[in-house]
């Protein structure tokens, strides 16, 4: 059931990025080009429905002892703000800024998007295991 | 691009379809749909217990958009950026995202929904970042 569920998450989602237009980035860059002089804020919507779904899916976590199809519920959110986070953040911002891909539609992009996304992909998986590799170590 | 009270429309409705899912994830697996996390899971030399669960996410993410596009139209999907501006784009987004712990799915939508401080101000940071990116980019372009 836990990968029938994980299945219909990933089906979900990846409808959710094609209705919003938030797999194409020429639509995410409209948003980030706040100064162009033609805005486009179709992402902040996108938020704003998310964020609002998942502001009521937390108190109905917390209520629960644990979840529908076993393991645990997510503990806490961590406190701690460190140069990690912050630094971290700026460099996945540069790189989101200069294309226009973050990690959700570039990789539903992967089957519809052509070379462009498996380049970026391929680049993306790469950083993703040489930072895996840096902090395990 | 154009944006009128329809891309408004759309935008909100996916917007919801994704809080779904990552409701759904949180409620019925106990899991964050936090994608890149998901997905650094699986290009690490040691694999968590619930990488299959993981794989499994990214195939129904992966195949939504192509099973979209069979039924209706495909989705449009333009992007100008050359080859190195590609590869520099993947790289910092793989490395910001793992470094900083999360992305926009994570940081943008599971963690500010639950006003986490740390999600809050990482969220604040790529979009400043990532703001100031494209101005500066479109500077250098036209001028």
């Amino acid at each position: 059931m836990r990968n029938l569920v994980a299945l219909l998450a990933g089906l979900i989602f990846g409808l959710g990025l094609v209705v919003s237009d938030m797999i194409n980035p020429a639509r995410v860059l409209g948003f980030l080009d706040l100064f162009g002089g033609k805005w486009d804020p179709t992402l902040a919507f996108v938020m704003i429905g998310a964020v609002a779904v998942m502001a009521i899916a937390w108190p109905i976590a917390r209520s629960k002892p644990a979840p529908v199809f076993g393991g645990d519920m997510p503990g806490p959110a961590s406190s701690l703000i460190d140069s990690r986070l912050v630094g971290g953040a700026a460099i996945f911002g540069l790189g989101w800024g200069l294309v226009g891909l973050c990690p959700g539609p570039a990789l539903a992009g992967l089957l519809v998007g052509g070379t462009s996304v498996w380049v970026f992909i391929a680049a993306m998986l790469a950083g993703m295991g040489v930072l895996n590799m840096v902090k395990s170590g | 691009m154009n944006f009128d009270l329809t891309n408004a429309l759309f935008g909100l409705t996916g917007g919801i379809l994704i809080g779904l899912s990552a409701a759904l994830l949180l409620l019925a697996n106990g899991r964050i749909a936090g994608i890149s996390g998901i997905t650094g899971s699986l290009v690490a030399l040691k694999l968590p217990a619930a990488w299959s669960e993981n794989l499994i996410f990214l195939v129904g993410l992966i195949a939504a958009p192509a099973i979209y596009a069979l039924m209706a139209s495909p989705p449009a999907i333009i992007i100008t950026s050359s080859l190195p501006l590609l590869v520099a784009g993947g790289v910092l987004v793989g490395i910001g995202s793992r470094l900083g712990s999360g992305c926009t799915s994570g940081h943008g939508v599971c963690g500010m929904s639950r006003l986490s401080k740390r999600s809050i101000l990482a969220t604040l940071t790529f979009m400043a970042v990532a703001i100031l990116t494209v101005t500066i980019s479109r500077l250098l372009i036209v001028n």
